[in-house]
C-alpha cells in the first residue's frame, strides 16, 4: 500500500483491517497492564513467562507495512506531527491554562509501542546527584532510591532496548560493562565541531543511541533513512513493540484500542478492576490481582483523578494530594548557523555526539544540562522541495542555497518541581468517550531560564569559535519541552509527599504499581526513558516476589 | 545527471509501494474528522489508463524537474509502476492527472503531452498549482500539487541522484546506508 494518505486515521476509522480482535476481559489475570508504551510493555514481558498478563492500551496496533507511508506523512507538509501516528482529534483533545501552552499532541503517541514510536531514542543514565538534588544541589526532594540501586536495572536496561554506546564520557556515572552495541562513530560535523571545542577546552564525546549500530535482536541496522523522529522503517530504532511482541509469543495478551476509563477498588484498599472502552462502543472490566499503571505523564495522573471514588475523593492514590502536580518536561535549549563550507547534514536522523561537562555544576541556582551536536541542523531538501511556487531549474536553485552548510546545537536543562506546574481534569470539556480532558498548567522557573541563557552563552561561544554566522539563537523566550512528561505521580518514602513509594506501589493501594516517568522526584536533564525502563523492570521484580508471597 | 530504473526503485523503497499489487483501499471511510477521503476520480475529467496517466505526468515532470536531469520517461515510469496500486493514493493521482490533462485538453485544446514545455509550465501556473498548498482533500489545484507536482518532487529529491544534484547523496527518506554521514565533502 503506497501513499501518505493511504493509512488512513486510526483514532477514527473503524477497521480492525479484517482481523478478528476479541477484547473481551481475560479470565483469572494475575497482571493488568494499563498503556503498552515501554514502561507497560517491558513490565509485561518480564512478568509473562509466568503470569497471567493482558495489557489495555487507548490506542490502535499499528500495522508495520504502514511504516513507509508514515515516512511520507512525515515528509509531506501537508501533514502535521501527530497524524503521522493518528494522534488528535477527540480522542486526544486536552486544555492549557499555564502560561506557557503545552503542545501535547506533539508529545506523544497512543498506540501499541506507545511514543517510542515517534521517539527520537536517545537513552543516557540519570547522574548520581540526580537522585539526591535536594542534598546535592539544594533543589526539589531526594529521591528514596540512588542510583546503586538503579544500576543493574540500567545495565539490564540498556541490553533490552539495544544500546549503542561507548565508554568515551568521562561525566557518565559508573558503569560496570560495555553497551551491548559499539557507538555510531561521529559524523563529518562533529568534526567541525571538534576542532571548535578543542580550542575552547570544552569535551565532546560519543552519545548512547537505542539504535542498532549493527544487527541486534533479530532487528536491521541502521540504513540510513533519516527520519527517525518520527519514525523508523527499518526498525533499527527501539520501539516498545519488541516488548509487546515477546510478551505475546510468551501469552500475555494485549488489547488495543482499549481506553481504561477508571480504575476501581476495594474496602481492602486493593484495586479489583480496570474498565474499559472498545470500539464497539461497550465497556468491560478487567480483574486482576495486580495493576501497573504505564500511561505516560499526563495519562497516568489523569485516570487516577478520573477513578475518584467515596474513599478517594480527590482521585485514587491521591492521600497526598499530589496526584499531577509537579509536571516537569526538559527545556529546549539550542543555537545554529552557516558556514562557507559543506556540513554533510541530514543523512541521518540522530545525532552521534555531546557534551556532558556542564551538567554537574549543577546547584541552587544553576540546573543541570547537556548539550548536543546536531546532525541534521538545517532544512531537509526533499521538505523544502515540497513548498514554495518554484519548480524546474528555479527550485534547484533554492535547494542548493538552502542546503548544505547548517550547523547546529540543542541542549537540555532541567525543570525543577513545582506543585503549581501541573495537570488536573477540565471543568467542561470531555474527550470522544465523555470523560474530562487533561487539563495543563505547565510553568518553568527562573533557575531553569537562566540555565538556558547559560547553555546559549557555551553554544554561541562554540559556534563562533567554528566560524558560523549564528543564525538563531532558542533561549528563554524560545524555549520549548522537549516532550519528557515527569513527575506527576512522585515517589517518596513518605505517603504525605509521594504518591507512590520507593518500589514504585501506590501509598495508598496495596497491589497498584505505576511504571512512568510520573515517578520522578526531580528530573534531571538526561532524556528519561532509559530511567522509565530500568525502573519498570524493577516494578516487574516486585509485582513478581509480591504475586509469590500471595500464592 | 542521469536518472535510472535504480533510482526510481529508490524513491519507491523511500516512501512506499507494493510493486503495483492491487490490495483494494485497505481504510474504511473515515469518520467526520479523518480527512483522508481520496478524490472522486469521476468528478472531473474522464479516467485514464494507466498509460496516458504515466505519459501526462512524464510530461509534467520534464517542467518541475530541473533542466539538468535525463533519463526522466524511465525514472517516472519505474517509480509509477510502484505507486498506481489499487491504494486510496492512487487514485488520486490517477484523478489528479486526469484533471491536469483535461484542462489542456479544454484550454489548450490539446494533450498535454503534446504542449511545448512553457504551455506545460503555463497550464500548471493556471491550475494554481504553483501557489498551492498540497492537500489530497482539496480544490483542484491542491489535489495538482498533492498528487502531481509534489508526488514527482518527492520522487526525484527522495533518490540518491535528486538528492545528488543538491549535494547530498542520501537524502532523507531514502535508506542509502549509516556511512555517509561520516563522510566529509566529495
Ligand atoms: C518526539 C519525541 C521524541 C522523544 N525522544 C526521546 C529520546 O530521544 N529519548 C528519550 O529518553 N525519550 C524520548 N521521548 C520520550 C519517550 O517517548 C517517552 O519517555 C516514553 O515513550 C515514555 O514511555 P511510557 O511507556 O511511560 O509512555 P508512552 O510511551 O507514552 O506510552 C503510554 C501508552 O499508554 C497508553 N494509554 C494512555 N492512557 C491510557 C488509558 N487510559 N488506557 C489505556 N492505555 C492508555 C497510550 O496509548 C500509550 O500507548 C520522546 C518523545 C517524543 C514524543
Ligand atoms: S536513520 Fe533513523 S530512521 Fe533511518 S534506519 Fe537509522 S534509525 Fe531508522
Amino acid at each position: 500500500m503506497s501513499g501518505a494518505e493511504s493509512v488512513g486515521n486510526e483514532r477514527s476509522d473503524g477497521g480492525d483491517a479484517g482481523r478478528d480482535v476479541n477484547r473481551t476481559p481475560v479470565p483469572d489475570a494475575d497482571v493488568c497492564v494499563v498503556g503498552a508504551g515501554p514502561a507497560g510493555a517491558l513490565v509485561a514481558d518480564r512478568l509473562a513467562a509466568d503470569h497471567e498478563v493482558v495489557v489495555l492500551d487507548a490506542g490502535p496496533r499499528f500495522d508495520p507495512a504502514d511504516r513507509l507511508a508514515r515516512q511520507e506523512r512525515a515528509i509531506r507538509p501537508f501533514y502535521g506531527r501527530p497524524d503521522v501516528w493518528g494522534g488528535g482529534g477527540a480522542r486526544d483533545a486536552y486544555e492549557n491554562a499555564g502560561d506557557r501552552s503545552y503542545p501535547l499532541n506533539h508529545a506523544r503517541v497512543k498506540g501499541v509501542g506507545g511514543s517510542t514510536l515517534h521517539w527520537q531514542g536517545m537513552v543516557m543514565r540519570l547522574h548520581e546527584d540526580d537522585f539526591n538534588s535536594g542534598t546535592a544541589r539544594g533543589v526539589g526532594p531526594d529521591w528514596p532510591i540512588d542510583y546503586a540501586d538503579l544500576r543493574p536495572y540500567y545495565a539490564e536496561s540498556e541490553r533490552e532496548l539495544g544500546v549503542a554506546g561507548a565508554s568515551d564520557n568521562p561525566y557518565a556515572p559508573p558503569r560496570e560493562e560495555p553497551h551491548p552495541m559499539p557507538a555510531f562513530e561521529p559524523s563529518y560535523s562533529d568534526s567541525l565541531f571538534a576542532e571548535a571545542c578543542e580550542e575552547l577546552g570544552i569535551d565532546m564525546h560519543s552519545v548512547p543511541n537505542a539504535r542498532n549500530s549493527e544487527p541486534y535482536d533479530d532487528r536491521s541496522p541502521c540504513v540510513g533513512y533519516g527520519t527517525c523522529q518520527p519514525v523508523c522503517p527499518s526498525g533499527a530504532k527501539y520501539d516498545a513493540t519488541v516488548h509487546v511482541e515477546r510478551a505475546e509469543e510468551q501469552g500475555a495478551t494485549v488489547i488495543d484500542r482499549a481506553p481504561v476509563e477508571r480504575l476501581e477498588h476495594d474496602s481492602d484498599d486493593r484495586v479489583t478492576g480496570a474498565v474499559y472502552a472498545t470500539p464497539d462502543g461497550e465497556r468491560h472490566r478487567q480483574a486482576a490481582d495486580a495493576f501497573v499503571v504505564a500511561a505516560g505523564g499526563v495519562e497516568t495522573p489523569r485516570l487516577l483523578l478520573l477513578s475518584a471514588s467515596d474513599r478517594y475523593p480527590d482521585g485514587l492514590a491521591n492521600g497526598s494530594g499530589h496526584v499531577g502536580e509537579f509536571f516537569m518536561d526538559h527545556l529546549f535549549a539550542g543555537a545554529g548557523g552557516t558556514l562557507d563550507e559543506p556540513t554533510r547534514q541530514n543523512h541521518v536522523g540522530f545525532y552521534t555526539s555531546a557534551c556532558d561537562q556542564f551538567y554537574d555544576e549543577a546547584d541552587e541556582t544553576q540546573a543541570p544540562f547537556k548539550l548536543e551536536f546536531f546532525n541534521y541542523a538545517g532544512p531537509s531538501p526533499v521538505e523544502m522541495a515540497l513548498t514554495g511556487d518554484d519548480w524546474g531549474d528555479s527550485l534547484l536553485e533554492r535547494l542548493r542555497d538552502g542546503y548544505g552548510t547548517h550547523v547546529a546545537m540543542g541542549g537540555l536543562v532541567e525543570q525543577a518541581p513545582d506543585a503549581d506546574s501541573r495537570i488536573t481534569l477540565a471543568d467542561d470539556r470531555t474527550d470522544d468517550r465523555g470523560n474530562p480532558v487533561p487539563r495543563i498548567e505547565w510553568t518553568v522557573g527562573d533557575r531553569a531560564l537562566d540555565t538556558i541563557e547559560r547553555a546559549n552563552e557555551v553554544q554561541v561561544a562554540i559556534l563562533e569559535e567554528l566560524g558560523a554566522d549564528v543564525e538563531w539563537v532558542a533561549g528563554p523566550d524560545a524555549t520549548g519541552p522537549a516532550y519528557h512528561h515527569m513527575g506527576t505521580t512522585r515517589m517518596s518514602d513518605d505517603p504525605e509527599r509521594g504518591v507512590v513509594d520507593a518500589d514504585c506501589r501506590t501509598h495508598d493501594l496495596d497491589n497498584c504499581w505505576i511504571a512512568s516517568s510520573s515517578v520522578f522526584p526531580t528530573s534531571g536533564a538526561m532524556n528519561p526513558t532509559l530511567t522509565i525502563a530500568a525502573l519498570a523492570l524493577r516494578v516487574a521484580d516486585d509485582v513478581d516476589a509480591r504475586l509469590s508471597e500471595t500464592n | 545527471m542521469e536518472l535510472t530504473r535504480r533510482d526510481a526503485a529508490a524513491a519507491l523503497a523511500a516512501i512506499g509501494a507494493t510493486g503495483g499489487v492491487a490490495l483494494g483501499v485497505r481504510r474504511t471511510t473515515g469518520g467526520a474528522d479523518s480527512g483522508a477521503g481520496g478524490p472522486d476520480p469521476s468528478s472531473d475529467g474522464a479516467a485514464l489508463s494507466d498509460e496516458a496517466v504515466r505519459e501526462a505526468m512524464t510530461a509534467v515532470a520534464r517542467v518541475v524537474y530541473p533542466e539538468a536531469v535525463s533519463g526522466v520517461d524511465a525514472f517516472v515510469g519505474g517509480f509509477l509502476d510502484g505507486r498506481l496500486d489499487g491504494s486510496a493514493h492512487a487514485a488520486g493521482v490517477r484523478a489528479a492527472a486526469a484533471e491536469v490533462e483535461s484542462a489542456a485538453r479544454s484550454w489548450y485544446d490539446s494533450p498535454v503531452t503534446d504542449l511545448s514545455p512553457a504551455e506545460r509550465d503555463g497550464l500548471l501556473r493556471e491550475l494554481g498549482a504553483d501557489v498551492a498548498d498540497e492537500n489530497p482533500d482539496g480544490t483542484t489545484a491542491e489535489r495538482v500539487r498533492f498528487f502531481v507536482v509534489n508526488e514527482l518532487l518527492l520522487a526525484l529529491y527522495a533518490s540518491p541522484t535528486g538528492g545528488e544534484l543538491v549535494g547530498i547523496e542520501n537524502p532523507q527518506g531514502y535508506a542509502g546506508g549509516a556511512e555517509s554521514y561520516r563522510r566529509g565533502p566529495p
